[in-house]
């Protein structure tokens, strides 16, 4: 393996790693707020020592995982300037400015707040301590702003000229407005809501079939998270569901792909499963919904949708020879199925939870069981997460940018295939190794903290 | 004055902020050598709340070096792969310690995140001396600014020195923060002769890599680089001064002053290149050859104006919410 396939696999292994610990800070930041916001506008003294407990518990595990982030996140910008020199200089011009941005007016504050949030119980009015973790929301999600409008651009390039063989901004605003990041980045949100909020209930399940003492108070919790998680779970069908049908214009290749739709059809089927042949072309065979792929498209049973093939055929027009197929094809297919599956799971055991929880409360008990074995489902957003990056990123290959550069040509040229062997190892070491006590650390937490009314 | 002149001076505040304000946390994490356990909590709790938003300013310096000159951030990145591939572990380290050395009492597992933040403050520290004399000492860099050098190259004999300085120029730093931050009598005084000894060690490889430079680069070549070398180490003796008579806001700021020096001073000598080529002078990175074009620099500027004093009223305003010393009973497990 060369310098080049190397450097994505380790891109594609750290940033998926990173992107674990992102949508917890996004969404469980909120869910923080909101909850020491009750606190501080809650009545009773009982009922204040319990909810100051419950913020605490939850910013605990809030914490451990925004370390993580934090600390993968920086791999992340090196790694455009370590392993992609020469995207770096095709890009910087356009790419620099929102990475800069996000640092000058996103992880500053969410960095610098995080700490009085974290220290500052005894020396803050309370009003000031709960802005302080409003405000730490508002950082992440507003670095997540900034580096999806990067994103974007690599996969739906506005704002720009080409001068002296790389690309230039002409129009900062068309950048930030583009509308692929308006997809992008309301997914991303509301798939951090339902991480956070899917994060929650597991736990307040797992505490109310394990912890007598706790139970009550992670029965309210557990009430809050299932709504929560519902937004969330609503919101990411929705974008998800506008964005798939922006693709069609503007990437009708990527969505090609996740459909395994080889040739132009009107009207198009949607196919549930498929056996995809990539070198022929074609799904050796498939089970087949007539008209609904059109119909998930252009909210109607006809209308045209774009195949792979015929798009390869207009690409090769444009840009000259090639394979403008992302290679990956069967893989894009049952990730974009893994993703809907999970949410739809998801969406499924939210509804079955809310339902304990307001409308049989006193029937309870009879079902911790079922509470307890809750955490096996905790992977599931995780998993939509990480597919949900697979396709959007693999849906753009060979491109490094969508038709200004390619992959191949961004890779560092100085670097060696054993030097990226040697990071590549070493990262992903690193990672497990941080995997196993940062997970264990939390669990302990959990494990072992009780929510009663005694002070602590 | 031009845009690429602006952002020169914009490139220098933002790592003069970084190595002021992560010098003193990686003095701190390398003064926790050989210190028991609860004398490393409390040096851990006085950078506790502060250390975060400080890394944002290496953050911030690599995002805007990206930004303002792509050329520099790409040819600096990729020329020093292996070694920002071990800082980076050494700041992962580091990060997930701080955060995880509190959850269990157990010792062992306490040991262990200290010994992450001891090596994961000193790995850093020695490597960004060793980039930083590079950066002037000049790299392998060939006319389309790619290195065809060898990673053993950057370890030379000045660079080295270079590493070295930087590593007790901030645990210096460091330990004169930790003399207005810890209450503990006795253990300030411990700490006062330590910053005195490491203040002398600084002033000694502080000459040392002048020297050195002196011989591999042409930083003294500015007469006003020297008047800021020299107000630089006129600083370090100012800070030892104040260890030695107790009083740990003059010890630290002035090396605080030293730090700034040092690094104008640095950057001067820098001017008007980035990246110096050791194969061919012309083949330097420079703020014209390396740089983006006048709107994204323009744009960037008008960014940093707005929003650079934004942040250092914020973390001001943090240093004085916590201005309070640490004492003993301050260090908890949370």
């Amino acid at each position: 393996m060369d310098a080049l396939i190397l450097s994505r696999l380790q891109f594609a292994i750290t940033t998926i790693y990173h992107f674990l610990f992102v949508p917890v800070t996004l969404g469980l930041s909120i869910f923080v707020a909101l909850l020491e916001t009750w606190y501080v506008n809650s009545g009773s003294y009982e009922e204040r020592i319990k909810l100051k407990k419950l913020v605490k518990f939850f910013g605990t595990i809030f914490l451990i995982n925004f370390a993580m982030g934090v600390v993968t996140g920086i791999v992340q910008e090196f790694h455009f300037g370590m392993n992609w020199s020469e995207y770096a200089r095709f890009m910087g011009d356009i790419f620099g400015a929102p990475l800069a941005l996000e640092a000058l007016t996103a992880f500053f504050i969410e960095s610098t707040f995080i700490g009085l949030w974290i220290f500052g119980w005894d020396k803050l009015s309370e009003k000031v301590h709960c802005l302080c973790i409003w405000i730490v929301a508002f950082g992440s999600n507003l670095s997540a702003f900034w580096i999806l409008v990067a994103n974007s651009f690599m996969q739906h390039p506005v704002g720009y000229a080409i001068e002296n063989g790389r690309a230039v901004m002409t129009d900062f605003v068309e950048l930030v407005t583009n509308p692929y990041v308006v997809g992008e980045y309301s997914h991303a949100f509301f798939a951090g809501i339902t991480t956070g909020g899917f994060l929650v209930i597991v736990v307040s399940a797992w505490k109310i079939a394990t912890d007598d003492v706790s139970r009550e108070m992670f029965v309210r919790t557990l009430r809050r998270a299932t709504l929560y998680t519902l937004v969330g779970l609503l919101g990411v069908m929705g974008s998800g569901h506008m964005h798939a049908q922006y693709l069609a214009q503007a990437n009708p290749m990527k969505l090609a792909s996740f459909e395994a739709l080889w040739e132009t059809e009107n009207p198009a089927p949607f196919a549930v499963v498929a056996d995809i042949n990539q070198e022929a072309g074609r799904n050796d065979s498939e089970i087949l919904i007539p008209k609904m792929f059109s119909f998930m498209v252009h909210n109607s049973f006809d209308g045209e949708v774009k195949g792979i093939n015929d798009l390869q055929r207009e690409a090769v027009e444009k840009y000259g020879s090639g394979y403008y197929i992302p290679n990956d094809v069967r893989g894009m297919f049952w990730s974009f199925r893994a993703m809907i599956g999970s949410g739809g799971l998801m969406l499924l055991i939210v509804l079955a939870t809310g339902c304990l929880v307001f409308f049989q409360r006193t029937k309870i008990r009879e079902h911790l069981c079922c509470l307890k074995m809750m955490p096996l489902l905790l992977p599931l957003p995780f998993i939509a997460n990480s597919v949900g990056w697979y396709i959007a990123e693999a849906g753009r290959q060979p491109w490094i940018v969508v038709g200004l550069q390619k992959t191949a040509v961004a890779v560092s040229p100085n670097l060696s295939a054993n030097e990226v062997w040697l990071t590549l190892i070493g990262f992903t070491a690193i990672y497990l190794f941080l995997a196993v006590l940062a997970v264990f650390a939390a669990v302990m937490f959990i494990r072992r903290t009780k929510i009663t009314e005694e002070e602590a | 004055m031009d845009l690429n002149v602006i952002w020169f001076i914009l490139i220098t505040v933002l790592f003069t902020g970084f190595f002021v304000l992560e010098g003193f946390d990686y003095g701190v994490g390398m003064m926790m050598f050989g210190r028991p356990q609860n004398e490393r909590g409390q040096f851990v709790r006085a950078i506790g709340p502060v250390w975060d938003g400080n890394e944002v300013w290496m953050i911030t310096a690599g995002g805007a070096t990206f930004a303002a000159f792509p050329h520099m951030y790409a040819t600096m990145f990729s020329t020093f792969y292996i070694a920002l591939f071990l800082m980076l572990l050494a700041l992962i380290m580091r990060g997930v310690a701080f955060e995880l050395r509190g959850k269990f009492k157990a010792s062992d597992w306490v040991d262990f995140w200290d010994y992450s933040i001891m090596f994961g403050s000193f790995v850093p520290a020695l490597l960004w001396g060793v980039a930083v004399t590079n950066l002037l000492r000049g790299v392998a860099i060939d006319p389309q600014m790619h290195f065809v050098g060898k990673f053993l190259d950057l370890l030379s004999p000045c660079a080295l020195v270079g590493g070295i300085f930087f590593v007790l120029l901030f645990a210096f730093h460091g330990a004169n923060f930790l003399l207005i931050k810890i209450a503990d009598k006795g253990l300030l005084h411990e700490l006062q002769q330590k910053s005195l000894r490491l203040g002398l060690s600084t002033l000694l490889a502080y000459v040392m890599f002048a020297a050195a430079a002196a011989h591999d680069t042409d930083i003294l070549a500015k007469l006003s680089t020297v008047i800021f070398l020299g107000l630089s180490i006129a600083a370090v003796i100012a800070s030892c001064a104040g260890a030695h008579s107790g009083c740990g806001c003059k010890a630290f700021a002035s090396s605080t002053l030293a730090i700034v020096f040092l690094t104008v001073g640095f950057f001067n000598a820098l001017f008007p290149r980035l990246m110096v080529s050791s194969l061919m002078p012309q083949w330097s990175l420079d703020i014209y050859n390396a740089a983006s074009t006048p709107h994204t620099l323009l744009l960037m500027t008008g960014a940093a104006l707005v929003f650079v004093p934004i942040v250092l009223c914020y973390q001001f305003w943090t240093y004085k919410v916590f201005k309070a010393r640490v004492t003993p009973q301050d260090v908890s497990y949370h």
